[in-house]
């Protein structure tokens, strides 16, 4: 396996599986509480990271993180705070960001459109080593948070206004589950690209979804999803020259479509099992009866 | 046991954007006491029993919970909480357990269950009768099960006061006997119990007293009020149409 030789598809192959893992695992909460897009308004978000990155010559994968946490807080408090006209808000601030970062890495002696593409659509190749050290990083602090906080999580994607009732410290948890999805985004944006970030953060978990009746069960098949088409999606690119962001979004909505097809049959199966005594109903209705016969009960 | 009322309610108001919805309520509550908040839709209901655990600020007035000042109250373990939901379901499948185990939160907080806590769960689905159905996707089940599923969550604590928000709304008849045993149960253990209902229906011989709130006033604090009329009748019945989409049913008989 000479793939495994190279030192630049070590290290993509290692983003790949970080982000496989990590993806999914976040987009979980997301998906639980009806906020599937959020990763991609924190990724519009991340693109002024890069570009302020660029024009400060400091590591971009950093200065995305930061801006992004920043971003993501935002959203986070207008969701809690603002209920009306949250989605301006919203927009106002997906929109400044991805303006924002256009305009600094232009405005940035080193950069140019053709070094944003590479965080918009990922580029694995050129991860650098010191890119390596800030995704294992802050991976290792995803992983902490989407397991360790598992059940506390559940509970207030699931039901918030109960989570406030049992005494759990509900907003510094969403503010938590906020912070872990754009650390996510920077995370994943070298190796599927901020525009397709939120991708990698839903598919896996609706595809999971499809076969698993608990949660626990969603959330291990969504990280195996997610790792199975990063890994799959990354060798792809290297062998076929294609891009690896768009491979392995494409792959997974494969992986929805093919569960979603073996779903239905599964289920009609678990419904017979679950009950098979009943074959239909055992009542008696004579044919003959007319509307004007008495009926009795 | 404290001679403190569970719940003591005084001259309270409360506004939801400018509309007044609480206009001076009061409303004690004593240990081992089951109340019936009832009332037409929009007679803020809902509101008072949200108060009264902290989900709707106050604008005059207080509210105590077991002696301590709303304020400074922490002791949530005490407090099993049903919201009016007609699901228990959220955008990612969760089995009967997952969900009855959240309610255990209150206890373990931040840390790991432990064998004590795996068993409250447990024996909170027994209670509901779900026992069988624990393993099971709460999307597989129906409107009256997922009401169970959500009492089964706030017993998981092992409260020693109930709080709940229409409970019968959707209810079958058979899940509406279940449920009024599990409540009978949790009574004649000491738990004290508030909450708001339509009608008084299956939770009838339960119910020490009603507490009836009219345009945000209380306007009876008593022995319950007998069904009269129309409203006595066995198949009489109010489903009202909490989920969109659903057919609207007026109450009539038909």
């Amino acid at each position: 396996m000479e793939i495994l030789e190279l030192a630049f598809m070590q290290r993509a192959l290692l983003a790949a599986v970080l982000v496989g893992i990590t993806a999914p695992a976040v987009g979980i909460y997301l998906v639980q509480r009806r906020q599937a897009l959020m990763g991609d308004g924190i990724g519009h978000v991340a693109m002024t990271g890069v570009g302020l990155g660029f024009l400060m010559s400091t590591n971009p994968v950093w200065m995305a993180a930061i801006v992004s946490i920043a971003g993501a807080i935002a959203m986070e408090l207008i969701r809690a705070y603002g209920r009306t006209r949250g989605d301006i808000a919203l927009a106002l601030l997906f929109y400044g960001g991805m303006a924002g970062g256009v305009m600094l890495i232009n405005l940035s002696p080193t950069g140019s459109n053709a070094n944003l593409t590479s965080y918009l659509f990922g580029s694995l190749s050129t991860v650098s080593e010191e890119d390596v050290t800030a995704i294992c990083l802050l991976a290792g602090f995803v992983i902490l948070v989407t397991v360790g906080l598992r059940r506390q999580l559940f509970a207030v994607s699931q039901d918030e206004e109960f989570a406030r009732v049992t005494g759990l410290p509900v907003r510094a948890l969403n503010l938590l589950v906020a912070v872990t999805a754009a650390v996510t985004v920077t995370v994943a944006m070298r190796v599927v690209g901020l525009l397709l970030v939120s991708a990698l953060m839903v598919v896996p978990v609706a595809a999971a979804q499809q076969l698993a009746r608990s949660f626990r069960m969603t959330f291990a098949l969504a990280v195996l999803i997610g790792t199975g088409v990063t890994l799959t999606g990354t060798a792809t690119s290297y062998y076929q020259d294609v891009p690896p962001g768009a491979t392995i979004v494409l792959m997974a909505i494969a992986v929805f479509a093919a569960l979603t097809a073996l779903a239905a049959p599964l289920a009609r199966r678990r419904a017979r099992a679950a009950r098979p005594a009943v074959d239909g109903c055992d009542v008696d209705v004579p044919v003959t009866r007319g509307p004007a016969d008495d009926v009795k009960v | 046991m404290s001679s403190e009322p569970v719940i003591s309610v005084r001259s309270a108001t409360a506004t939801l954007g400018s509309r007044p919805v609480l206009r001076g309520i009061d409303l004690t509550v004593d240990h081992g006491e089951v109340v019936a908040l009832l009332g037409a839709n929009g007679s803020g209901k809902s509101t008072a029993v949200r108060s009264v655990i902290g989900q709707v600020p106050l604008t005059g007035g207080s509210i105590s919970l077991f002696g301590t000042e709303l304020r400074r109250f922490r002791d949530w373990a005490r407090v099993g909480y049903v919201p009016q939901r007609t699901t228990a379901a959220s955008g990612v499948p969760a089995t009967v357990r997952e969900v009855v185990s959240s309610g255990r939160l209150s206890r373990t907080r931040l840390k790991w269950p432990a064998k004590a806590d795996k068993a409250a769960v447990q024996r909170a689905i027994e209670l509901v009768g779900l026992a069988d159905r624990a393993k099971d996707s709460v999307n597989a089940l129906s409107g009256g099960q997922h009401q169970r599923v959500l009492i089964a969550r706030a017993l998981a604590a092992d409260p020693d006061l109930l709080i709940m928000d229409e409970p019968m709304a959707g209810v079958d008849l058979a899940s509406q006997e279940i449920l009024a045993s599990t409540l009978r149960e949790q009574v004649a253990g000491g738990t004290t119990v508030l909450l708001v209902l339509h009608e008084l229906g299956a939770l009838e011989p339960l119910i020490d007293r009603a507490v009836v709130l009219r345009d945000g006033c209380v306007v009876h604090d008593g022995p319950p009020p007998e069904a009269v009329g129309q409203h006595a009748l066995p198949g009489h019945d109010h489903v009202h149409p909490h989920a969109a989409g659903e057919p609207l049913r007026t109450g009539l008989l038909t």
